[in-house]
């Protein structure tokens, strides 16, 4: 019993008090295999591109984030490497893996967290679970059904349809669904939008854990306020372009981006 | 091919579990096709000579327009959270997607036009009892065509701005010649004995079938994709 996960608001009360140091990510030289390569991304919709040129490497145990208006193409990007949309042009390899050519393989390796969801209202906790699951051919499914269900808090929950849940327990539902199949990458798009702040609280401490485990996250986002405390890269998005890469301190990452932002009003003016 | 149809049932048992917790699909289905079949009965108030000519082409329509409501609702759940895009990001093969879905349009439909038969057969004072076998394959045969160009008609209006409307415009033309080969062998089938022309129009319908269901599967990819 003693190895069993703490549920996440366990976690996050610790977090609150202070404990812990252990999570943080390790910010080591990069290895040598990327988990992520953009090559020469571009994404058109019709006559409007919305990518352009975007080449980026991702490591094992980042915590990248998108930071971007709207409009800039942060979810275009993520939908891209999700496979969610097709690029119109360029190349992107998952551990090296062509996701054009093996797109189930690369598939496995990942998980999405969007401001939706993904859930079925009127099925249960367990019932969706199960589903994803089945989706994913997992082995031992109701063993790993069990563990993640008491993981996120919802055991005593798993029984009642999602319809009844509240957003809070929805969103911990959601994290339980991106993660049972144990990817080893993380997609966030605007993963804190519509949370309040116990919400918040609990799936900070969680991205706190999942790359505390040396695994990797991507997050979308225009929010400088949230969870934001172990990232180690960022990537300012302007016009489905990267403007700039940064890495450091998040308070001057934050300083840095509201100075971006300044400088780009002053050029539409 | 045992993770595709354990993907396929996967697909197919949470459609199950909705429909049967919601009752949406199938209770517009009765409902409407009940009424319909109610109206055409007040409104010809056949004899059997008119219900020999006409009823075949009164009971389909009633099964296509009734279809049409379940069929509106085949990704509804879909898209209620954005759950396509789940569906979308495990490593299904999305021919699964669309024959798990078919399936369960497929036994909505058939459920639903049991009952409407029979009320058409008390309504329109048909026997149906010792054609019973062939109308059961006609109405198998007409509903698999009609769930398969509607299922993937359904997945390509689902984001078009009116796709209430759109799915019927779409469907009807596509549709219209399983409706042919359903009315003409439902027709062949109620005469005494079974007209020549039934073996003809079973076999049209299940060509149709063999093109609506192969077809789909190769282009459902590139109807989910952007």
């Amino acid at each position: 019993m003693q190895n069993e996960p703490k549920p996440v608001w366990e976690a996050a009360a610790e977090d609150e008090s202070g404990s812990n140091g252990s999570m943080t990510p390790s910010h080591a030289p990069a290895p040598t295999t990327p988990v992520i390569r953009l090559e020469g991304i571009e994404k058109w919709f019709g006559n409007t591109r919305a990518l352009q040129g975007i080449n980026l490497v991702v490591w094992p145990g980042d915590f990248l984030v998108l930071l971007g208006r709207n409009g800039a193409g942060k979810s275009t990007l993520l939908r891209v490497i999700a496979r969610l949309a097709k690029p119109s042009s360029g190349r992107i390899l998952v551990r090296e893996i062509d996701i054009s050519r093996h797109t189930d393989q690369v598939r496995v390796q990942l998980g999405f967290v969007a401001h939706s969801s993904y859930l079925y209202s009127n099925l249960t906790a367990r019932e969706n679970l199960r589903f994803f699951g089945r989706m994913y051919q997992m082995e031992k499914l109701e063993e790993r059904i069990e563990e993640t269900l008491r993981w996120v808090g919802l055991d005593e929950s798993a029984d009642r349809r999602v319809r009844g849940f509240s957003r809070g327990m929805q969103q911990r539902l959601s994290i339980a669904r991106a993660t049972l199949h144990g990817p080893e990458i993380l997609l966030m798009d605007e993963p804190f939008s519509g949370l309040d702040l116990e919400a918040s609280a609990l799936l900070s401490t969680w991205m706190r854990e999942f790359i505390g485990r040396g695994k990797t996250i991507l997050m979308a986002t225009h929010d400088l306020e949230q969870g934001l405390a172990f990232v180690n890269r960022w990537a300012l998005l302007e016009k489905g372009t990267i403007a700039e890469e940064l890495s450091g301190d998040p308070g001057k990452i934050r300083e840095r981006y509201k100075q971006f932002l300044r400088e780009r009003r002053g050029a539409f003016s | 091919m045992v993770h595709f149809l354990n993907q396929v049932g996967a697909i197919l048992w949470k459609d199950i579990l909705t429909e049967f917790r919601t009752k949406d699909a199938i209770t517009s289905m009765l409902l409407f096709g009940l009424l319909v079949i109610l109206m055409f009965h007040f409104a010809f108030e056949p004899d059997s000579l008119e219900t020999e000519k006409y009823g075949p082409g009164l009971l389909w329509v009633t099964f296509i327009f009734a279809g049409m409501l379940g069929m509106n609702r085949t990704f509804a759940g879909e898209k209620e959270n954005d759950n396509l895009q789940s569906l979308m990001l495990a490593p299904v093969n999305w021919g699964a997607i669309f024959i798990g879905k078919m399936l369960a349009n497929l036994l909505f439909m058939l459920m639903a036009e049991t009952v409407i038969l029979f009320c058409f057969s008390i309504f329109f004072n048909v026997n149906l009892v010792p054609r019973l076998g062939w109308v059961a394959l006609i109405t198998f045969l007409g509903t698999l065509g009609f769930a398969s160009a509607g299922t993937i008609l359904a997945a390509v209006s689902m984001n078009t701005r009116m796709s209430d409307v759109m799915l019927p415009i779409l469907f009807l033309p596509v549709a219209l010649p399983a409706i042919l080969g359903a009315v003409e062998s439902t027709a062949a089938a109620l005469t005494d004995p079974p007209g020549e022309a039934l073996g003809f129009w079973l076999k049209f319908l299940v060509v149709y079938n063999i093109i609506f269901i192969t077809l789909p599967l190769l282009l459902f990819d590139y109807v989910l994709e952007e």
